[in-house]
């Protein structure tokens, strides 16, 4: 920034500054070659996603130029938007979302409050406890949850394996630790006075969560909110090992059993699909891109 | 009721003594209240993290059936198996190199963000951003298409600088290469955006003091950005650490473990032999060596977490 001032006084001591704003200028050249170099680098997939979604499959086949569209259509979209199978999916992925962020809302928030706030035994160990649990993955835990769902089946008669609704139950182990942990930092952050003020003018605990930190955190909570959103709509390995019926599937799990059939690949359905699957994070994101980046920065810079 | 009836005679210390017994109720009711807010999670880490995660290690002592302990015979096993090696060759040069890889291109892009004017910044970002956004399984699909054995968009690209059609997932060094390409495309967003917070936190005055005492460029990253940022640095990589070392989603899509199993890592060689090949135990014991590593990643963190915690 200061450097900057510097350069827009630069006129008057031309011989001195003329040097380094020259090399400024040419920094900015390079800084801005390269990062069209990366957004290329980034942006190719998606936009080829977009690219083989307009073509129909005979152009598909045909050996011309895999970056253009001659003829644009819209039959894939056409297509999957009118199949029943597609919108299923579609609908069985925004369900177990939507479920599991109100879920993952309604243990988090308070847990996050409790342990911010009101100091109990053992709360600084549960807090430490919560980031562990965070860092544990899916690939460790799919094995032994897919064993016990299907014990659970065989004691009780609940048939939960390949049901959409079991991933209610299994969701919330990815996103509610994540969503307590950034709750504690922005929950920490709020002055300790205005909850003592609550408390004095006769709050209850749950008022002075209600009325004072839901609305004073509401930053932190829309980003857990993304957070625990895209996390519910990408998740691609437990659905993959829990649901196996065609009309249980969640998206992406859905695309990739559907409409790939043996060897025959339809790849502007495929691409559409994707880009579809891909629609509801990215539409969050292009709307809400500073909540998303902090809750994306706050899980490592808080605490 | 004691204190009632007293009220008469002894006002001021009857109130006093009403208040002490509400103090009491309020702060039991603190104590209580609290552990019934937190008993959710609670629950939820108890029965479907802590418990399965020791039911692995029961599953892991069974034999395929389920029904006979065998102690150690599945790691026995495993030992004895050539592709189980390659398994954990291949885990570990998949994540190290997909990580060293996400690390180094995160910070040369954060510091080409960093230099663009503050007003254009959030554009770029945004932009850079975007393979994070994106659930890994749709944009893998992506990335399986472009590398498609005949119709490759980046081999018909290649045709034209005289380069021959790659086989990208079709033969093994250039199968684990893509492997590592699409993770690095992924996961290199976030890497940019952890250390251009990192970056905008450096306050301007050290570079100016640098710039003074004529450091070059190259001296003020090596003796004024780094240290500022060795935390944040330390802390993104294992945490990048840990999610690479675990991936199942990229592997699974683009080659399933092919060709031969020359691309298979521990999630993927799980599932593989866990959920395909109905060997659950065998498929638990895979999985259950992501702990050391895990383990040694998450202990770093933490420390560095409660160091921080101490400081504030």
């Amino acid at each position: 920034m200061s450097t900057m001032t510097i350069d827009k006084s630069g006129p008057t001591r031309k011989v001195k500054y003329g040097s380094m704003s020259r090399d400024r200028t040419w920094a900015l050249r390079w800084s801005y070659f390269f990062l069209i170099l990366f957004a290329i680098f980034s942006l190719t997939p998606p936009l080829y996603m977009l690219i083989t979604s307009l073509k129909s499959s005979a152009e598909i086949s045909a050996a011309t130029n895999p970056w253009w569209v001659y003829h644009p259509t819209l039959s894939n979209y056409i297509e999957l938007l009118t199949s029943n199978q597609f919108l299923r999916f579609f609908w069985n992925s925004a369900w177990v979302s939507i479920i599991v962020v109100t879920i993952t809302m309604l243990i988090s928030v308070p847990a996050a409050f409790a342990l911010a706030r009101m100091k109990f035994w053992g709360s600084a160990t549960l807090a430490t406890g919560v980031f562990l649990t965070y860092l544990i993955p899916d690939s460790l835990l799919f094995i032994p949850l897919f064993k016990m769902f299907a014990v659970f089946g065989d004691w009780t008669g609940i048939q939960l394996v390949n049901r959409w609704y079991v991933l209610l139950f299994i969701y919330p182990t990815l996103t509610v630790p994540f969503c307590t942990w950034i709750m504690i930092g922005y929950f920490a952050s709020i002055p300790k006075e205005l909850d003592e003020a609550a408390i004095i003018d006769g709050a209850s605990w749950f008022q002075t969560l209600t009325r004072i930190f839901i609305p004073v955190a509401l930053p932190g909570l829309i980003a857990a909110t993304i957070f625990a959103f895209t996390v519910s709509w990408a998740q691609f390995l437990y659905p993959l090992v829990f649901t196996t019926s065609t009309d249980q599937l969640v998206l992406p799990v859905g695309i990739i059993t559907t409409l790939i059939k043996g060897d025959v690949f339809n790849w502007g359905q495929i691409m559409t699909g994707a880009l579809l699957g891909a629609a509801p994070p990215l539409i969050i994101y292009a709307f809400l891109m500073d909540y998303y980046i902090a809750g994306l920065t706050a899980g490592a810079t808080k605490g | 009721m004691v204190d009632v009836a007293f009220q008469p005679n002894r006002t001021a210390a009857a109130q006093s003594g009403r208040r002490r017994v509400g103090l009491r109720n309020a702060l039991r009711r603190k104590s209580m209240s609290a552990f019934l807010m937190t008993l959710p999670l609670i629950l939820l880490i108890a029965i479907l993290v802590i418990y399965p995660a020791l039911y692995s290690l029961h599953l892991a002592t069974l034999n395929k059936a389920m029904t006979k302990f065998v102690g150690f015979g599945n790691f026995e096993f495993l030992f004895k198996r050539e592709t189980f090696w390659l398994v954990v060759k291949q885990s570990c040069i998949f994540a190290i190199s997909a990580v060293i890889f996400k690390a180094l291109i995160g910070f040369i892009v954060a510091h080409f963000v960093h230099n663009v004017p503050a007003n254009k910044q959030r554009k770029w970002r945004g932009m850079l951003l975007v393979p994070w956004v994106i659930p890994p399984a749709m944009s893998t699909l992506a990335w399986l298409w472009l590398f498609d054995p005949s119709y490759s968009a980046f081999n018909y690209t290649l045709s034209f600088f005289g380069i021959g059609p790659i086989p990208w997932t079709g033969d093994a060094m250039w199968a684990r290469f893509s492997v590592i390409l699409v993770n690095v495309w992924y996961g290199a967003p976030f890497f940019m955006i952890m250390y251009l917070a990192a970056l905008k936190s450096v306050p301007e005055q050290l570079y100016e003091a640098a710039a003074i005492d004529g450091a070059n460029w190259w001296q003020r990253i090596w003796y004024v950005t780094l240290p500022m940022m060795r935390n944040i640095i330390a802390i993104t990589t294992l945490f990048s650490l840990i999610v690479t070392f675990a991936n199942f989603d990229i592997v699974r899509i683009l080659t399933a473990g092919g060709p031969l199993d020359h691309t298979h890592i521990f999630a993927t060689w799980a599932f593989r032999v866990g959920i395909e090949g109905s060997d659950i135990p065998l498929g638990a014991s895979v999985s259950l060596f992501m702990v050391p590593i895990l383990a040694v990643a998450a202990i770093f963190i933490l420390r560095d977490i409660t160091k921080r915690g101490n400081e504030s």
